[in-house]
């Protein structure tokens, strides 16, 4: 009995062993700046005020009245409407033709998918080139079919579509092999059945093939919408959130408050508003995978 | 009929296909194409390494390299090791409490450490770690989508291997590392790949650390450097430096596609 007693022991003492190392750095790197946001979002301290001071809900409210807030939370609205459906919907049509028996299967996923594997700085020079007023491949392109050509990045009413589309063009590859790694997954006798029973093509996509790429969809669903508050890298070589803020997006809000004018309260109280947006996608994913549960 | 609107869909798919080739093929184009001919809409076939020289000279490339080169390595070698031993845990052993430190685990997830650019700064204030390379790979040291990948790859490993080796008198450590460790491989080699070219592609976590061209990676280094060319006449410059800092990576996805394809599928699939 005792014998066995200091076996359980053992086995329990070298589990934790086991997981001290990823526990200590998950509690070093994820909760404890957590836990610190929360803390700091209650204290004033930037440059006029050195030591923290306690200031109760202070940033939060200074935080929500602040115009540049309010701008940045709209833009990243427009932002996540603009690339969330165009990237899932692109990724879903791509997965649909590169699923089908094509020959240069491989250059079309290669077409599609190297833009995950560059870093988006990188994507940013390129594209920033693309968006070039005058000489850029853009402007030459409106021109020649006479519509004329713009400074695309430094117009209040062109910078976000073009941000949109070029992070669609990043996702849409990305999101496709996920489709296409759903589509091999669905049993091929189920269209064979609705082949045999004379059912056409539009009414197969929407009865079996949508349907059952459901968990596909709600997992890049998540991803798309977690990446649509994580975008921040273009900003800096692009537009640095600008013309008069029109490109500008939470994190990099986050970025500027913290590290361009050193108000870490209100960095603080900004990073928690993201947290909450983090937890309402994780939620979303919870209530998704509820749903889905009967097409397993 | 039905043959013309199949032929028809291929059309399109290699139109859509080469549409988001251009810009790649653009940055090779403009790379290689003498800086007089930069701003000209002629297309031609003059083509020169100057401008890679050029940059190579400019700007300290090599030490950029080398950084990204310890940083990618240095974050992957240790996670190889925490995610191993953790995922071991949760794939083969009863322990108190399990699903809640699964759960515990899973917030890293949720919150994803590139939120967290704010306090994580503090936090490596605190350990003054800012402006080191070690500053910039600990945060990453621990992975919980590492560890979720290891655990269902090491739940696929028979039981009765685990068993035989027990009877033979081995240690679960020695288990660990003998039989589990090398059958993971797979699984060790699509998480490394996802792993290895987000840490190659990360920027901001990295430009917030570093202070010091001995400590800064190749993301930084380039915008930096695109930065400090931001004129028209520099196209040719700053295509050159985004083609040296991105063809690592690309050559090794145009060779392992397929590996590269199936390893970030895999890191999906929850």
């Amino acid at each position: 009995m005792a014998g066995s007693l200091g076996k359980r022991w053992r086995s329990e003492v070298f589990a934790w062993g086991l997981l001290a190392p990823s526990l200590l750095f998950l509690a070093v790197f994820t909760f404890y700046p957590i836990w610190i946001t929360g803390v700091q979002s209650f204290y004033t301290k930037n440059l006029a005020v050195r030591e923290p001071v306690f200031a109760g809900a202070d940033n939060y409210s200074q935080l929500f009245s602040d115009s540049l807030f309010h701008k940045v939370l709209i833009n990243n609205f427009w932002y996540m409407l603009g690339t969330v459906p165009g990237a899932l919907a692109l990724g879903l049509i791509f997965a649909l033709f590169a699923n089908r028996a094509l020959k240069l299967r491989g250059f079309v996923r290669v077409s599609f998918f190297y833009p995950n594997v560059i870093p988006m700085i990188a994507l940013a020079n390129v594209w920033l080139f693309i968006y070039t007023p005058e000489y850029g491949l853009l402007s030459r392109l409106t021109d020649m079919i006479g519509a004329g050509h713009t400074a695309w990045l430094g117009s209040e009413k062109w910078v976000m579509p073009a941000l949109v589309v070029m992070m669609v063009w990043k996702e849409a590859g990305y999101f496709m092999i996920f489709y296409l790694a759903g589509l091999q997954n669905i049993p091929n006798d189920l269209y064979e059945a609705a082949q045999v029973d004379g059912v056409g093509k539009w009414r197969v996509f929407w009865r079996i093939t949508f349907p059952l790429l459901m968990p596909t969809t709600l997992f890049v669903l998540v991803v798309a919408l977690t990446n649509a508050f994580k975008t921040i890298d273009q900003l800096f070589i692009m537009t640095q959130g600008g013309p008069n803020n029109a490109s500008n997006l939470l994190l990099y809000y986050i970025y500027q408050q913290a590290f361009s004018y050193w108000d870490f309260g209100a960095a603080a109280a900004a990073t928690i508003v993201m947290i909450a947006f983090m937890l309402l996608i994780t939620v979303l994913q919870f209530v998704g995978m509820d749903r889905k549960i009967h097409y397993r | 009929m039905a043959l013309l609107r199949k032929v028809g869909l291929s059309a399109v798919i290699y139109a859509i296909a080469i549409l988001w080739a251009i810009p790649l093929v653009w940055v090779v184009y403009m790379a290689f194409r003498p800086q007089s001919l930069s701003l000209s809409s002629g297309i031609s076939l003059h083509f020169t390494f100057d401008n890679l020289k050029c940059v190579w000279e400019a700007a300290p490339f090599l030490v950029y390299f080398t950084n990204t080169l310890i940083i990618v390595i240095g974050i992957f070698a240790v996670q190889m090791v925490t995610v191993t031993m953790a995922a071991y845990a949760f794939a083969r052993l009863a322990f108190a409490g399990k699903t809640i430190v699964f759960l515990v685990f899973l917030v890293q997830i949720m919150i994803p450490v590139d939120v967290l650019i704010f306090p994580e700064y503090m936090v490596l204030k605190e350990l003054s770690l800012l402006d080191t390379k070690l500053g910039i790979m600990i945060p990453y040291f621990g992975s919980a989508l590492g560890i979720f990948l290891m655990r269902q790859h090491f739940m696929t490993i028979p039981a009765d291997l685990e068993e035989a080796a027990q009877m033979e008198g081995a240690t679960k450590w020695r288990i660990l590392w003998t039989i589990y460790f090398p059958l993971a491989r797979p699984a060790l080699l699509s998480f490394g790949l996802v792993s290895v070219s987000y840490h190659w592609n990360n920027f901001v976590w990295p430009l917030i650390v570093t202070n010091s061209v001995e400590n800064r990676p190749l993301t930084v280094g380039l915008a930096l450097f695109a930065k400090a060319a931001e004129t028209g006449a520099q196209w040719s410059v700053t295509t050159a430096a985004t083609l040296l800092v991105i063809a690592p990576l690309l050559i090794g996805f145009l060779f392992f596609q397929r590996k590269f394809i199936n390893s970030f599928v895999s890191s999906g699939v929850k």
